[in-house]
């Protein structure tokens, strides 16, 4: 097995949580062991991630690569490897699981190894989602996370659980489905599962339109994008805290980096051309998630389609193919993780203090819980895209980008975050200073675990925010190198702007110089 | 020495010849040493990998493929073996039904090694006579014995039929060496009485894989049938039916019209069986719907016919055998009185048997084709080979019909683990609880590390088709 320096760091990271998964199961001590064991592993866990901060943006495509073979037979490997694109990602992930396991300490009574267990799984999923580097790899990850979420809405979930997690589970798995036949399609045309191999390579553009069809449905799916959106808020308000927290900062980024990792560099031709669909598609998601979240008087849910809309702007950035488009969008997805899940997060702290999620019953919480307040206003804030705060800087690279592209698109996409500072702030009003409709004993402020729960994220809020270029800094090398092969394989090829879908279905792939070579002899 | 050759079916028909002696001498149980020899069974069949040659005036033939697929049924059947250990308590478990059930696990070794249609279809009806006996075993049920005379009277017809396509290929060939036969033409235009008598004998298999329009009593005799019995039915038997269309798939070149009827029929029959399994309520008879789906599975790698396809078609057997035979491990293990379980009975399983419901939510999730399980990584191989060979809408068919049986298979989660249940604890014997995890570990660690077996399948697949 080839490793970076000796240490397979990305193993490590997906194989500690799974380690620490099997030791509860034989532990099956009392709740606290479980709790405290699960916390030492999520420590360790970003301890672990720490390495992976070396990450040197000038440096080769893809950093810390493992690889061992796994089924030569097939062309199957063992590939990991970390860039500008699953970076972020991977550290937020890694990020979650202490937080996850703080958020739930009280929250989760009931079967509580299993739940910490669930936790961990996930969490080594998720990581080798965003850390594959070959095909089928990915497609284990990808489908893999989906049991263990499964169970967290299912079995921990509100009173219409087992609907929700059914609707989650088969809209996912459904879609994911067709993924499986481009997999297949890809390694017939491209010889192997090997992401980087598939990348360098160039398809005929028929190839290209059906494969990105499949994809893009499996990972608009995910995203959610308007109209495959209905599981999420379902989902969302049926789960846990720590599962709402995990669906809004890690699994609907998998729909994201999907779109980065697979449609732009395999098939960047169809991407060209389903580009005003899609951009169509994001600014109705855009625009659907804000109106509907102005109508909710359930916070979570709420809460849940801003994450429709907020997605909607991740989109859009992926599908403007500009440098300032897309990393607006990557910073985006980071940005979305901190803040909803801080928002689930501080969603699921007010839960168990009244027992309701609905506005009406959690008014006027200013004067009971001040220091929630100052958090959840830090959040909200964020939500809608205050200057110094993440969002704002993510949202203002998106809006950048699309303005650069066509303005009409910019135009479209800007109520979308008039709605956020609408819906947010009626929100923060009423919770804050709303009339109080019953005092209750329940009303503390946080406690020290509570704090240490959100404080990380809030840090992060602020600096990103104010320090955006760090990040920035260490994306953009990728989406410079993703994009540009991008236009070199539609040039290549023969794709012009103005060219009919009939005339574009007839263009063949260019011929690699190995091929020319053989015609030539 | 061509008799060490031969060791894994000597040692089968030991096994056959020692429960004989048993049940003479009216040895009540037999479940403290038959798992064990069983178990020895797989190392020794393991060990004749290897074993190559030819015997009988060359109608029997041992290579790669066979070879294989008795490491398989050894497999299957020291699985089975053990899973009926775990009733102690049962009256019915006798030398003899044992001794019923390896005489059938003999015959499909047989099967496996049989290069000549008329061997080949007596070691068939070697396999298929013991569970004529078999399946009626439930005496008393109303239910067992409907499924018996549906075996048996279904089972007749299309054993006639198969012997009739039998002639027809002696007719049209002269010939009854599956070598002589491949070297000839298979088109329609060429012969068509050999093609049509090669659909009727291949109808006798279908019959045995219960493929959609040959499955019918697949449900009712799942449902009628005692839980071990089924358990065995449901799939070693499934083998056989395998080892033989793939050894008469290997001199069909892809895109002839059998393998277009194979893939009409595989795509069919996924389509059927998966649909007709949303509805049902009996977990067996939802098992038995389920098969008819796979079946038609394991017909995208006989139909892309090319050696990659062989190959996927045999793991895949091994993989449906070990995941089903998890399933079928977890309702005979539930169903304290031996009655067949419902949806329902699954209940709050997570609390009743925390392990068992473990190891039912591993195989259902491999049944779905979810990775890391053996059942994601055998679908892949199926895919990836009929998409090879060109069928872009059976893929697509079978993706799409992946996504229908989430539904279901879910369902059985789903009732075991979000369900509540007011039903006692199921107290389940530790040793019957470590087989059981060894069972789901061993779906586990095919899906996560299938080289080792997959080579194996793929030296029976490159052999058939250099």
């Amino acid at each position: 097995m080839t490793t970076h320096n000796g240490f397979p760091v990305v193993t490590a990271l997906i194989v500690l949580p799974l380690v620490a998964a099997v030791v509860l199961l034989v532990l099956r001590r009392n709740e606290h062991t479980t709790r405290l064991v699960t916390l030492g592993a999520g420590i360790l866990e970003c301890l672990l991630a720490l390495p992976l901060l070396g990450y040197a943006p000038d440096g080769p495509a893809f950093q810390f690569v493992e690889h061992a073979p796994w089924l030569p037979a097939l062309g199957m490997s063992y590939h990991l490897g970390v860039d500008g694109l699953s970076l972020y990602m991977i550290l937020l992930t890694a990020l979650m699981l202490p937080l996850c396991v703080l958020g739930s300490w009280t929250y989760i009574s009931k079967r509580v190894t299993e739940f910490h267990f669930c936790l961990l799984l996930m969490t080594s999923a998720c990581i080798g989602v965003f850390a594959a580097l070959d095909f089928v790899l990915f497609y284990v990850f990808w489908e893999a996370m989906l049991v263990p979420m499964y169970l967290l809405i299912a079995v921990w979930g509100g009173p219409r659980r087992r609907y929700a997690s059914i609707k989650f589970f088969l809209y996912t798995l459904a879609g994911s489905t067709l993924l499986l036949a481009a997999i297949v399609a890809f390694r017939q045309v491209g010889g192997t599962f090997a992401i980087p191999e598939l990348m360098e390579k160039t398809y005929s553009f028929r190839f290209q339109m059906w494969a990105f069809l499949a994809m893009a449905l499996a990972f608009a799916i995910k995203v959610p994008m308007f109209p495959f959106h209905t599981w999420l808020p379902a989902a969302h308000v049926e789960a846990p805290a720590a599962g709402s927290v995990l669906l809004a900062a890690i699994l609907l980024k998998m729909g994201t980096y999907g779109f980065l990792r697979f449609c732009l560099p395999l098939t960047p031709a169809a991407s060209v051309t389903a580009a005003p669909v899609m951009i169509a598609v994001s600014i109705a998601s855009i625009l659907y998630g804000g109106c509907i979240a102005l109508g909710q008087t359930d916070i979570k849910k709420l809460i849940a389609y801003s994450s429709v809309g907020h997605m909607g702007f991740v989109t859009l950035g992926i599908f403007l193919f500009s440098v300032k488009g897309v990393s607006g969008a990557i910073l985006q997805m980071l940005n979305h993780g901190i803040t909803t899940g801080g928002l689930f997060m501080m969603v699921g702290l007010l839960y168990e203090r009244s027992h309701s999620r609905e506005i009406a019953d959690n008014q006027g919480l200013g004067k009971f819980m001040p220091a929630y307040m100052f958090l959840f206003g830090v959040f909200s804030f964020s939500s809608l895209a205050f200057p110094g705060t993440n969002s704002f800087v993510g949202e203002v690279l998106v809006l950048i980008g699309a303005f650069a592209g066509n303005p009409w698109v910019g135009f479209a996409a800007v109520p979308g975050a008039m709605l956020a500072a609408a819906y947010m702030l009626r929100l923060l009003q009423r919770v804050t200073w709303g009339e109080p409709t019953s005092f209750k004993k329940g009303w503390y402020d946080l406690g020290a675990r509570e704090w240490a729960t959100l404080v990380p994220l809030a840090l992060l809020v602020f600096y990103i925010g104010l320090a955006p270029s760090l990040a920035i800094r260490t994306i953009e090398p990728s989406i410079e190198r993703v994009l540009s092969a991008m236009n070199a394989k539609n040039q290549a090829m023969g794709l012009t702007p103005d060219m009919p879908l009939a005339q574009r279905m007839e263009l063949a792939a260019p011929l690699t110089v190995a091929q020319s070579a053989d015609l030539a002899r | 020495m061509t008799i060490y050759l031969l060791l894994p079916e000597l040692w089968l028909l030991g096994l056959v010849c020692a429960l004989f002696v048993a049940s003479l001498k009216g040895v009540k149980s037999v479940s403290g040493w038959l798992p064990a020899a069983a178990g020895i069974g797989v190392l020794v069949a393991l060990m004749g990998v290897s074993a190559r040659g030819e015997m009988l005036y060359a109608t029997y033939r041992l290579d790669a493929l066979s070879q294989f697929f008795k490491l398989v049924i050894a497999l299957g059947f020291a699985i089975v073996t053990g899973i009926a250990a775990g009733k102690k308590d049962d009256a019915d478990m006798t030398p003899d039904y044992f001794m019923l059930l390896a005489l059938s696990a003999w015959g499909l070794m047989l099967l496996a090694s049989c290069v000549e249609l008329v061997t080949l279809y007596l070691a068939l009806e070697l396999s298929s006579y013991s569970l004529y006996a078999l399946i009626p075993l439930r005496g008393q049920d109303r239910r067992a014995a409907e499924a018996g005379i549906k075996y048996i009277l279904f089972g007749a017809a299309v054993t006639a039929l198969a012997l009739f396509g039998l002639s027809y290929i002696m007719a049209a060939k002269h010939t009854t060496y599956i070598s002589a036969l491949a070297a000839s033409s298979w088109s329609f235009a060429d012969a068509p009485l050999a093609v049509v008598g090669l659909t009727l004998f291949l109808a006798g298999f279908f019959y045995k894989l219960a493929l959609f329009p040959f499955h019918f009593w697949c449900p009712d005799v799942y449902q009628g049938a005692k839980n071990e019995t089924a358990a065995y039915v449901a799939t070693i038997p499934k083998l056989g039916a395998v080892v033989v269309l793939v050894r008469l798939a290997a001199f069909v070149t892809p895109h002839m019209e059998v393998t277009d009827i194979l893939a009409i029929l595989g795509a069919v029959s996924m389509t059927a069986g998966n649909l007709a399994a949303l509805v049902q309520r009996d977990v067996k008879r939802l098992l038995g719907y389920s098969s008819v789906a796979h079946a038609g599975y394991v017909m995208l790698g006989l139909a892309a016919g090319s050696a990659a396809g062989l190959s996927a078609a045999a793991f895949y057997s091994l993989a449906y055998i070990l995941m089903n035979l998890a399933a079928f491990y977890v309702v005979c293990t539930m169903s304290v009185g031996g009655e067949n379980p419902s949806l329902d009975d699954l209940d709050g399983l997570y609390k009743r048997a925390p392990a068992l419901a473990m190891i039912l939510a591993v195989a259902a999730f491999a049944l779905v084709g979810l990775p890391p399980t053996a059942g994601f990584t055998g679908k892949l191989f199926l895919l990836s080979a009929a998409w090879d060979q060109g069928y872009h809408w059976l893929v697509i068919v079978a993706v799409l019909n992946t996504a229908i049986s989430i539904y279901y298979y879910l369902s059985l989660v789903r009732h075991a683990y979000t369900g509540e249940s007011e039903a006692p604890a199921i107290a389940v014997p530790r040793g019957a609880l470590v087989f059981g995890g060894l069972l789901a570990a061993l779906v586990l660690l095919l899906g996560i590390l299938p080289a080792p077996l997959y080579d194996l399948a793929a030296m029976a697949g490159t052999q058939l088709h250099p």
